[in-house]
C-alpha cells in the first residue's frame, strides 16, 4: 500500500511542478453529481481494501478504492451496516466516493441510532493534501475530540481539500425485522403525518410520497414493528415488493427519475410546507428532502427553496449555465477558500466541480 | 498554572476601550472582580486576564471582537465555566469574554423538531423547555444543569446516552457565529445538510478558537415511552469489560452503557445512596428506551448476553424513582469524589472497547506507582474512560504525582489506538499529549484550519494545537523521564 501512496504522491508532486490540475475520480458512478470536473484524473483505486473491521467496535477502516459492495457484503456477514445506506449509483462505487460526495440514502432521516448522514458516522481519515502529505485525522474510536474534526469535513467535500486514502467510519447492527406500509394521502396531508410521526418514538426509518401515496418503512424488533404497525393503520407491503421499492428509490432507478426532464434536489427543514413549483415530486426523510423535475429557472427555484429555509441543487440533467450548487454567503466562501488554499497551497486539486470560484486565491492566504 | 501578569498600561488602553463600547456594568477589570474567572472546571490552571466583558447583544458582542481585533487583543470566550481541559482558561493579556447573558429560549419549533436557544443556556433548560411537547435534547453531559449549549458546542460535549443519539456534533444544525473580525456567519442550517463544505463538523468541538457562538438550533428527539435500567454485577473487572463487547457484539445498541468499578461504586454509594453491590469488582448500568414491547424484549436479551458473560448478580428497575436511583450513583461521581478527596484530577481518554479491561489493569498499577488512588466511573459502552485520580492540592508531592500519572494514562491511551480526549476536550490540559497522538504535519493542518477561520490568531490563542517548540520540548523530557509537565503556555 506505501507504493500505491507514493505513486499518488508522485503524481501530485508533479502535477504541482507542471502547474497541472488533478480531479481524484474513482469508478466514476457519480460523474454526473456537481459542476463540470476540470483536470487530468488522479485514480485512487490503486489502495484498495478493508484494513481492519471488529464488529464488537462497530467500526471499520477501509482503503478508499474499496469497492462500497465490498464494504457492505462484509458488513452484512457479521449483521451489520452503514447506517446511512448510500446509493451507489453504479458498480463502480467506492467507498472513497462514497464519503467525497457525501450523499445519503433513505435512512438518512431515521429515527433512533442509525440517524444522521455520511458526516455523521465518520470517525477518522488519512487525506493526501495538495503537498503529497499524507496526514491523518481522527481515529477509530467512537468519541474523539482531539483537534478539530477534519475528517467530518471530507464527507461532501468533492476532493477539493485532497485525495482521501482512507477511511475510519462507525457501522450498526442491521434491524432485526423491517416492514413497509402504505396510505393514501395528498402532499399536504402527508407532510403533516411525516411531521407529526417523527414527533413521537416510532421506528420509523425511511419514507417516500409520490403522486398521492406516502411509503413507510419501519425497522427495529419485531415487538416495537408490530406495535408500529398497529398504531399508524395503513396497507402492508408484500416484503419482496418493500425492498425493490427502497432500492430502487436509493439508486434512482424508479421511473420518478427517469427522462430528462432537470432533477432539481431541495434540502428543506422537514416542516417546509409544499413546494409549489407546479412539477413532479417526490418527498423523502419525512419532509426534509424534495426531489422535483422541474424546468423553471434556476433563480426560481433558488429563491423557493431559500424561502423555505433550505437549499437547492441541480442533481442531474439540466442547463450547466449556472452553478449547480447554492452559492455561499460572502462570509462563508471567504473560509472555504482560505481552507482550500491551506490543504492545497498549489491548487492542484479541482474545485471546479463544487464551487469553480475557489479557484481564484486572491484571498486564500 | 501561570502565563505572566497583566501589563497595567495595556489594561487601561482596552479597558476604557471596551468601556467606550459597553455598558459599564458589562466590563470589569478590577482583580476582585475578575478573579472569578481565572479558571474553569480545571482548577489546576489559573490565569487572571485582562478584562472580562459580559456583552449583553450580538451587536455588543460585534463590537468586543472588532474593537480587540483592531487593537490586536486576545478574545476567550466562556460559557458556564464547566469545562474540564482548560479551553477557558483567560489569556493575560486578552479579554475573557462571558456569554452568561444569553440565556434565552429564541424558539421551539414542534413541527420541525428543533429548539433555538442563546449560547448561555443550560443544557438540561433545553430538555424542560421542550417537554410539554414531548421532546428532549438528547446529549446529557454529567454537568447538564449547570453548562451551557455554547459550551457543548465549543467541546462536542457527550454525555451516558450519547451511545444511541449521539454527540453534541450529531445532534446541533446550526451555528450561527461571529468570525474573529465580528462579522455574522451562519453555518449548517435547519435543513439535513448545506450546500459547500459542511464547516459546521469544523466549528462543533473548536474551543472557541474558530468564531464566536451566537445562536445555536438544536435537534429536539421524541421521549421514549418507556425507560429500564440493568444493574449487573461482576466479580472481575475483566468479565465487565467483556461483557461490553459481547453486548454490541450481539447487536445491541443500550442507551446508556456505563461502568463503575469497586472504588467508584464506594465513594459514590454513601454520597448517592444508589443501591450499588459494594462486594463486586465492577458494576455495570445497561439502560433499554423504547416502546414497551420493545423494552421488555431488549431487557430480556441484554440480561441473557449478561449473565453468559458472568454477572454475578441483575437488578432491573421496575419504576421510574428505581431508575434514577440506578443513575444517582452515577452522575454524582464527581461531586462525590470532592467530597471524598481535597482534589480530584478527571482523564477522558477513549479506547477501543477490546482493550478496556487492559487498561483499566493498568491503571490499577499506576496507583501503586503514584501512591494515589483512582476509582473510574465512565461511559463503557463508547470506550470512553473518567479516572478520577484523587490527590491533595496542598502537598505540591501529591499534585506533580496526580499529574504524571494523568500523563501515563493519557500516553497509555495513545498507544492503544485511542484518543487523548473523547468529550472534555484539549485546552491547555492536553497540550503536551497531542504531539504523541498526531504527527506535524497533522498538527499543522489544524494550525491551517484555524487560520482559515482566524487569520488573526487572535481567538482562544495557545489553545488545541501545541507548537512545534512544545512538542519538541515535550519529547525531550519523555526521553529523559523529566519531571516538568507544564513548560509556559505556547502560542501562534
Amino acid at each position: 500500500m506505501l507504493a500505491a501512496v507514493a505513486a499518488l504522491s508522485e503524481q501530485i508532486r508533479a502535477a504541482v511542478v507542471d502547474r497541472k490540475s488533478l480531479r481524484v475520480r474513482a469508478g466514476g458512478s457519480k460523474d454526473f453529481y456537481g459542476n463540470t470536473p476540470q483536470g487530468a484524473v488522479l485514480d485512487p483505486r490503486v489502495i484498495s481494501g478493508i484494513v481492519s473491521y471488529e464488529p464488537s467496535e462497530l467500526a471499520m477502516a477501509a482503503y478508499c478504492g474499496t469497492p462500497l459492495a465490498e464494504v457492505e457484503a462484509v458488513l452484512a456477514a457479521q449483521g451489520q451496516m452503514l447506517a446511512f445506506e448510500p446509493p451507489h449509483f453504479g458498480d463502480g462505487a467506492t467507498i472513497g466516493g462514497c464519503i467525497a460526495s457525501g450523499l445519503a440514502g433513505p435512512r438518512r432521516a431515521s429515527a433512533g441510532y442509525t440517524h444522521g448522514g455520511v458526516r455523521d458516522f465518520i470517525l477518522g481519515a488519512k487525506l493526501l493534501d495538495g503537498r503529497a502529505q499524507l496526514l491523518s485525522f481522527g481515529g477509530m474510536v467512537m468519541k474523539n475530540v482531539a483537534g478539530y474534526d477534519v475528517a467530518r469535513l471530507l464527507a461532501g467535500s468533492l476532493g477539493v481539500l485532497g485525495v482521501i486514502i482512507e477511511a475510519a467510519f462507525k457501522v450498526v447492527p442491521r434491524p432485526g425485522a423491517e416492514t413497509t406500509l402504505q396510505f393514501v394521502l395528498n402532499e399536504g396531508a402527508a407532510l403533516d403525518q411525516l411531521n407529526a410521526w417523527g414527533g413521537q418514538p416510532l421506528p420509523i426509518s425511511a419514507s417516500a410520497w409520490q403522486a398521492g401515496t406516502l411509503h413507510v418503512r419501519l425497522s427495529g424488533s419485531a415487538s416495537a414493528i408490530n406495535a408500529a404497525v398497529t398504531r399508524l393503520g395503513g396497507d402492508l407491503i408484500e416484503p419482496a415488493a418493500a425492498t425493490r421499492f427502497w432500492y430502487q428509490l436509493r439508486e434512482h432507478s424508479e421511473p420518478f427519475f427517469g427522462g430528462d426532464a432537470p432533477l432539481w434536489r431541495l434540502s428543506l427543514p422537514p416542516g417546509a410546507v409544499p413546494v409549489e413549483l407546479g412539477e413532479e415530486q417526490l418527498i423523502e426523510w419525512g419532509g426534509a428532502l424534495r426531489w422535483i423535475r422541474s424546468r423553471c429557472p434556476t433563480a426560481q427555484i433558488r429563491a423557493r427553496a431559500h424561502a423555505l429555509g433550505g437549499h437547492a441543487t441541480l442533481f442531474r440533467g439540466g442547463e450547466r449555465t449556472h452553478p449547480v450548487f447554492t452559492p455561499l454567503a460572502p462570509a462563508l466562501n471567504a473560509i472555504h477558500r482560505r481552507l482550500r488554499a491551506q490543504f492545497d497551497p498549489h491548487s492542484i486539486f479541482d474545485c471546479g466541480r463544487l464551487y469553480p470560484e475557489m479557484h481564484d486565491a486572491s484571498h486564500a492566504r | 498554572m501561570n502565563d505572566g501578569p497583566v501589563d497595567p498600561q495595556r489594561q487601561r488602553q482596552v479597558v476604557s476601550a471596551l468601556r467606550a463600547a459597553l455598558p459599564e456594568h458589562c466590563v470589569l477589570h478590577r482583580g476582585e472582580d475578575t478573579r472569578p474567572y481565572e479558571c474553569d472546571g480545571l482548577t489546576l490552571y489559573r490565569q487572571l486576564p485582562m478584562a472580562v466583558v459580559m456583552p449583553e447583544s450580538e451587536s455588543q458582542v460585534a463590537l468586543v471582537l472588532k474593537l480587540c481585533h483592531a487593537m490586536q487583543v486576545p478574545v476567550v470566550p466562556r460559557g458556564a465555566g464547566t469545562g474540564l481541559s482548560g479551553g477557558a482558561l483567560p489569556h493575560a493579556s486578552g479579554v475573557l469574554l462571558s456569554m452568561a447573558k444569553f440565556n434565552r429560549i429564541v424558539a421551539i419549533d414542534r413541527r420541525a423538531r428543533t429548539a433555538t436557544v442563546q449560547p448561555g443556556v443550560r443544557n438540561l433548560a433545553i430538555s424542560e423547555a421542550a417537554a410539554p411537547h414531548g421532546l428532549y435534547y438528547a446529549p446529557d453531559p454529567s454537568s447538564q444543569i449547570a453548562c451551557t449549549i455554547g459550551g457543548n458546542v465549543a467541546e462536542n460535549s457527550g454525555g451516558v446516552h450519547c451511545l444511541k443519539y449521539g454527540l453534541t456534533v450529531h445532534n446541533v444544525m446550526r451555528v450561527r457565529a461571529l468570525t474573529v473580525e465580528g462579522e455574522a456567519i451562519e453555518f449548517g442550517g435547519c435543513a439535513l445538510d448545506s450546500p459547500g463544505l459542511d464547516l459546521l463538523a469544523v466549528v462543533v468541538g473548536s474551543e472557541g478558537m474558530l468564531a464566536v457562538t451566537t445562536e445555536v438550533t438544536v435537534k429536539l428527539v421524541p421521549m421514549p415511552q418507556l425507560a429500564r435500567c440493568i444493574m449487573a454485577s461482576f466479580a472481575e473487572v475483566t468479565h465487565a469489560c467483556h461483557a461490553v463487547a459481547a453486548l454490541i457484539a450481539a447487536g445491541i445498541i443500550p442507551a446508556g452503557l456505563e461502568m463503575l468499578d469497586q472504588a467508584a461504586s464506594r465513594l459514590v454509594e454513601p454520597f448517592a445512596h444508589a443501591g450499588y453491590d459494594l462486594d463486586a469488582a465492577a458494576v455495570l448500568l445497561c439502560e433499554s428506551d423504547g416502546t414497551p414491547e420493545e423494552v421488555s424484549d431488549e431487557i430480556e436479551h441484554m440480561s441473557a448476553v449478561l449473565r453468559a458473560a458472568h454477572a454475578t448478580r441483575l437488578q432491573v428497575s421496575s419504576t421510574e424513582s428505581e431508575r434514577l436511583r440506578f443513575w444517582a450513583g452515577r452522575k454524582n461521581a464527581f461531586p462525590a469524589a470532592g467530597r471524598a478527596s481535597p482534589a480530584y484530577y478527571c482523564m477522558d481518554g477513549t479506547i477501543p472497547r477490546r482493550h478496556l479491561a487492559q487498561m483499566l489493569l493498568a491503571i490499577q498499577a499506576m496507583e501503586i506507582k503514584y501512591n494515589l488512588q483512582c476509582p473510574n466511573v465512565f461511559h463503557a459502552g463508547d470506550g470512553n474512560l473518567h479516572p478520577l485520580i484523587l490527590f491533595d492540592d496542598s502537598d505540591a508531592d501529591s499534585v506533580a504525582r496526580a499529574e504524571q500519572f494523568g500523563t501515563e494514562i493519557l500516553e497509555k491511551t495513545v498507544q492503544l489506538g485511542g484518543t487523548i480526549s473523547g468529550e472534555h476536550g484539549v485546552g491547555v490540559e492536553k497540550l503536551n499529549q497531542m504531539c504523541s497522538q498526531f504527527d506535524r504535519n497533522t498538527l499543522d493542518a489544524f494550525v491551517g484550519v484555524k487560520r482559515a477561520f482566524d487569520p488573526s490568531g487572535l481567538l482562544n490563542p495557545g489553545k488545541v494545537v501545541p507548537s512545534l517548540h512544545r512538542c519538541a520540548e515535550y519529547g525531550r523530557m519523555r526521553v529523559h523521564g523529566g519531571a516538568v509537565p507544564f513548560p509556559e503556555l505556547s502560542r501562534f
